[in-house]
């Protein structure tokens, strides 16, 4: 008998007889409406991350303002990325992922781009799920410093009107603040392997 | 169950060791007792916690009921989504798969990111014993194989070691695995994370294979979850050409649907965060990847065949039953002998290892059945059930007296845990809170404090054959 064989048949005389089980779903599925943006900036700053609300109008400058604030002039810029976010940044160079960059070239980069495709409030949470202006997983992990746009309609109350939202079938990379450990005596240090600052534009 | 620490004495031998060392002792009150307090207050935070429990607990034990069935959906979704399924029956067969796998990429490095499924194999060792270095890239493990030493929490496996051993370990051990440690290297927390982020960089962008478990695999569309801090699990699953999951067969959740539940509960039990920094998903080939996905039986369907014992298999490793035993809190997790310590180690490992050796059968004995444990327990394990269920199991005499040694080197007074263990039982079910009245509740910090010892755990091992000399 192969080893797959085994496995399910000693499962089966297991559980033989066992009562079925009911699922009762009676916590909440859907988190609070009203003051959903200010939980995320404030849930998303607890983890030492840079935060700024601004209005749809004001993005291309936040942009710029960031990117220049932190000297940034190669920055990664994933496929669909709007060009409008990255009009108002002068003299700026743009590695296309098309031919793919190489690890080396994206550890060289100043720091990437991208938008999202949800934002969750009460755990400020970022949701990557390797959509247009996303990329693929390695270029947010890579450079040592995200710049990520997310759009107030983009954020979901609770995680499971995110769950709801996304398709489990793309790969998706949940971010929760910069990189950090408490490995050591339990001292919280921000930034290990990830990109070492995440700074979060949302717009409304 | 296999490998490293199998041939360890029993519970109470080893717990007399720890309790002679004080650093230990001291690191392990203040881990505890920060992650507790940080679970409760994000725990408290959800107004539906209970529910969210209740939901978690059913969830596990509809996968656990129909296991069979979600394993075959598993294999299905995965293989449609360009994945290879393998199935492995015990350790050795996981590592001979493992194994092959490496070698068919012509690779003999390859990244891992934490799991404790592979030091349940002792994969690592399966694959030095082909020329194949693993390396271990998480924060803690590095530090426990750089120091040739063994994990002892589940959450933060080098809690027993402070700053200043980890600088020394740094600088003595990573020019043998890679990029050095700089000269100038100092204690200060961040200055050891930046040393490890540069002598793991190179790697990272090198490395061909990687090497990871899972938190969840989805029955329903074949994805896998993986929950992480540092970013080192992105770098392992994401960078390699081929990355090869060892997943307990447990590890299933029915549907997409169930991580809203597990993704509120896992997180909050475990590192006492909203959410943990970073959490990946993937189905199947990612993004041009060969991706190899290893079920592992090992002595679950074991478990699974145990009325009473069974519900151990709901484990989601969020180690918040270690941070409030007041056992482990004095003894720490090298005494259980087992990559799984704690009050689930005192349940999980009898189980899938059976209770023939010392150590195993006197490991339902390391408690004092306050059922702290199953309170924080986010899929509500009764531990103390199981623990008493495996005490009718284990060879009797034997066993009931290394426990009640056991409890002599927890306590001063052997006495006192014997009057604390009967009490417990007694009181077991008319208690609703559980919390034991009395001498369980007036565990006291008085023992001697010798000097630390110089020597690594596994040199000590070593040097006194296992602690029997
Ligand atoms: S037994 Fe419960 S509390 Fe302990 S690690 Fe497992 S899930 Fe967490």
């Amino acid at each position: 008998m192969s080893s797959r064989d085994q496995i399910l048949s000693r499962i089966r005389s297991a559980v033989a007889g066992a009562p079925e089980v009911e699922i009762s779903r009676s916590y909440q599925t859907s988190g609070q409406e009203a003051g959903r943006v200010e939980l995320f900036a404030e849930r998303v700053r607890d983890y030492r991350a840079i935060v700024h609300v601004v209005p749809g109008d004001e993005l291309a400058a936040t942009v710029a303002r960031a990117l220049s604030g932190r000297g940034a002039r190669r920055v990664v810029v994933p496929g669909g990325l709007p060009e409008g976010w990255l009009a108002a940044v002068p003299g700026l160079e743009r590695l296309r992922d098309d031919p793919p960059l190489s690890a080396a070239e994206l550890d060289a980069a100043d720091g990437v781009i991208t938008g999202c495709a949800a934002g969750i409030a009460e755990t400020g949470t970022i949701v990557l799920d390797a959509g247009p202006g996303q990329g693929r997983r390695a270029l947010t992990l890579v450079p040592d410093y995200h710049l990520c746009v997310v759009s107030a309609d983009q954020i979901v109350g609770g995680v499971p009107e995110a769950v709801a939202r996304l398709d489990p079938v793309r790969p998706q990379t949940w971010i929760s603040g910069p990189s950090a450990t408490s490995d050591i005596e339990l001292n919280r240090v921000e930034g290990v392997h990830g990109p070492r600052t995440l700074e979060v534009i949302i717009t409304r | 169950m296999s490998g490293t620490f199998l041939g360890m004495p029993s519970f109470p031998k080893n717990a007399e060791k720890a309790l002679q060392d004080s650093q230990l002792r001291y690191n392990l009150r203040k881990a505890t007792h920060t992650i507790r307090a940080k679970r409760a207050t994000v725990v408290e935070e959800l107004p539906d916690w209970l529910e969210l429990r209740a939901a978690g607990k059913a969830i596990k034990d509809e996968t656990l009921r129909h296991l069979d069935r979600y394993l075959l959906q598993v294999e299905e979704a995965v293989t449609k989504a360009g994945g290879h399924v393998h199935w492995a029956s015990d350790a050795d067969e996981a590592n001979e798969i493992v194994t092959g796998l490496v070698r068919a990429t012509g690779q003999t490095e390859v990244v891992k990111v934490k799991s404790m499924v592979t030091q349940e194999i002792g994969l690592n060792e399966a694959l030095a014993k082909e020329g194949i270095t693993a390396y271990e890239t998480d924060l803690a493990e590095l530090i426990v194989q750089l120091g040739d030493d063994w994990p002892s929490h589940i959450l933060v496996p080098a809690i027993h070691r402070n700053r200043s051993e980890i600088r020394e370990i740094f600088l003595e051990h990573m020019a043998e695995w890679g990029r050095p440690a700089p000269d100038d290297l100092g204690d200060d927390p961040r200055m050891l994370a930046d040393a490890a982020r540069l002598h793991l960089r190179e790697r990272f962008l090198s490395t061909k294979v990687g090497i990871s478990g899972a938190n969840f695999v989805i029955a329903e569309t074949g994805t896998l979850v993986v929950l992480e801090s540092e970013g080192n699990g992105r770098m392992c699953l994401t960078l390699p050409e081929t990355l090869i999951s060892v997943v307990g067969i447990e590890k299933l959740l029915p549907t997409w649907r169930d991580l809203e539940v597990f993704l509120q509960l896992l997180p909050r039990s475990s590192t006492g965060e909203r959410m943990n920094p970073y959490t990946s998903m993937w189905t199947g080939a990612t993004e041009g990847q060969d991706f190899h996905l290893v079920l592992l039986d090992n002595g679950r369907t074991k478990v699974l065949a145990d009325e009473i014992g069974r519900q151990a298999l709901r484990c989601i490793r969020c180690s918040a039953c270690l941070n409030v035993c007041p056992v482990y809190e004095r003894v720490g997790g090298h005494a259980y002998g087992s990559v799984y310590p704690g009050p689930i180690g005192a349940i999980l490992t009898p189980q899938l290892r059976g209770m023939e050796s010392p150590l195993d059968a006197s490991l339902p004995y390391a408690s004092s059945l306050c059922g702290a444990c199953y309170d924080v327990c986010p899929v509500a394990i009764d531990i103390p059930e199981v623990l008493v269920h495996l005490r009718s199991k284990a060879p009797h005499g034997p066993a009931e007296r290394l426990g009640l040694k056991a409890a002599g080197w927890v306590l001063d007074k052997p006495v006192r845990l014997e009057r604390a263990q009967r009490l417990a039982t007694r009181f077991r079910g008319l208690v609703p809170k559980r919390r034991l009245p009395g001498p369980g509740a007036a565990w006291t910090d008085t023992r001697d404090v010798p000097p630390v010892p110089e020597e690594s755990f596994r040199d000590w091992w070593d040097r006194t054959e296992g602690g029997s000399r």
